[in-house]
């Protein structure tokens, strides 16, 4: 078992207005150990995590992999996520380097072809396409969950760019939810980038049932 | 912080601005020096990404002219060195990056890179 990081720095306060570690953020930390093998073996150089929050899942990649062997960029649309991914990183003793940054949108043109390892786990919750609207635009706490009506008008955006983002051998994380159609999503990413997936691991949390699908070439 | 790893891998993106569009350039930087891990298998790996004449010209205008103007063949600890040190200590901590083509100021605060665009400026 490989710890959690430490996020003792960070208090209630905090994730008042940065999205706390909860159960999508621990399965994904899970699914990542699991593939810990292979994703040594890779050799990872840009390791790359859109809407990083707390800075958790990244602190994490980077204490597997070693601080000094990768350079770990996250992005995040809420500033004080990315204060808080700084933050994260140093409790840590592991350099984060925070982009306040729509997706990967002013890395994509140099990262292209690039990226070793990408990480999202997105605001994937249905909710009105107003109120997903609304926090893509402000960066606030909402824009943590608020997915619009199948909670995949976020996601969908993304996954139109991740594919020019990866390196030959590179890997994308995505978490997704039972509600988001996942046999969908992997159908959709193998027809039009042939992107091959995986289920890496699935769980139900609560009211939740969630996966972590990787993505590869 | 914006370490210049970083700033060698983010361009311009507002609507239409695809050309001449990197390296942004700094304007009225605060730096912090923060020593990190030497991992020569790091900064070898990572050469092929770099573009080099926006590393080099930027190193220098932030005052550290260690790196020579052409990659060397010879990857000598000395040179790697150096290129760890560019590339992974000097933190811009305060300051703005202005796009050479269309002007476009992104603030720094606090070490963070603001890279968020308006709606009207958005592809
Ligand atoms: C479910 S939280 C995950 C936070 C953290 N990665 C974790 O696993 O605990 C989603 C994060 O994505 C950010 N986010 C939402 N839309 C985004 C976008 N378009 N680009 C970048 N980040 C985004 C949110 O601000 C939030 O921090
Ligand atoms: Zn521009």
């Amino acid at each position: 078992m490989i710890p959690t990081p430490d996020l003792s720095h960070l208090s209630t306060k905090d994730y008042d207005l940065v999205y706390e570690p909860a159960e999508d953020t621990f399965l994904l930390l899970d699914g990542l150990e699991a593939d810990l093998d292979a994703l040594k073996a890779a050799e990872p150089r840009i390791c790359l995590e859109i809407g990083s929050g707390s800075g958790c899942v990244s602190a994490f990649l980077s204490k597997i992999l070693g601080p000094s062997s990768a350079v770990y960029i996250c992005t995040d649309i809420n500033p004080h996520a990315n204060k808080a991914t700084r933050g994260t990183g140093r409790q840590n003793q592991v350099e984060l380097d925070p982009v306040n940054a729509v997706f990967a949108l002013p890395l994509q043109q140099r990262l292209r072809g690039s990226v070793d390892v990408v990480l999202f786990n997105p605001p994937y919750v249905p909710t009105s396409f107003e109120e997903a609207q609304m926090s893509q635009n402000q960066g606030n706490i909402g824009g943590a969950w608020a997915g619009g009506w199948d909670g995949m008008e976020v996601t969908n955006k993304f996954l139109e760019q991740v594919e020019e983002l990866l390196s030959p051998q590179g890997r994308f994380y995505l978490v997704a939810l039972k509600q988001n159609n996942v046999p969908e999503i992997r159908q959709r990413m193998e027809d039009i980038f042939k992107l091959h997936s995986e289920v890496v691991i699935e769980r139900r949390a609560g009211r939740e049932y969630l996966y972590i699908i990787r993505f590869t070439r | 912080m914006v370490r210049l790893i970083t700033h060698n891998l983010l361009a311009c993106h507002v609507k239409n601005c695809n050309a001449n569009n990197f390296p942004l350039e700094f304007q009225n930087v605060q730096l912090e020096i923060r020593e990190a891990e030497f991992n020569p298998e790091f900064v070898k790996g990572f050469l092929p990404k770099i573009e080099w004449k926006a590393l080099v010209d930027t190193a220098r205008q932030l005052g550290d002219t260690s790196l020579p103007n052409e990659q060397p063949e010879m990857l000598d600890d000395d040179f790697l060195k150096n290129l760890h040190h560019v590339l992974l200590e000097i933190h811009v901590e305060e300051g703005s990056m202005v796009c050479p083509n269309c002007k476009h100021e992104y603030p720094i605060s606090s070490g963070i890179p603001n890279m968020l665009l308006a709606e009207h400026e958005i592809a």
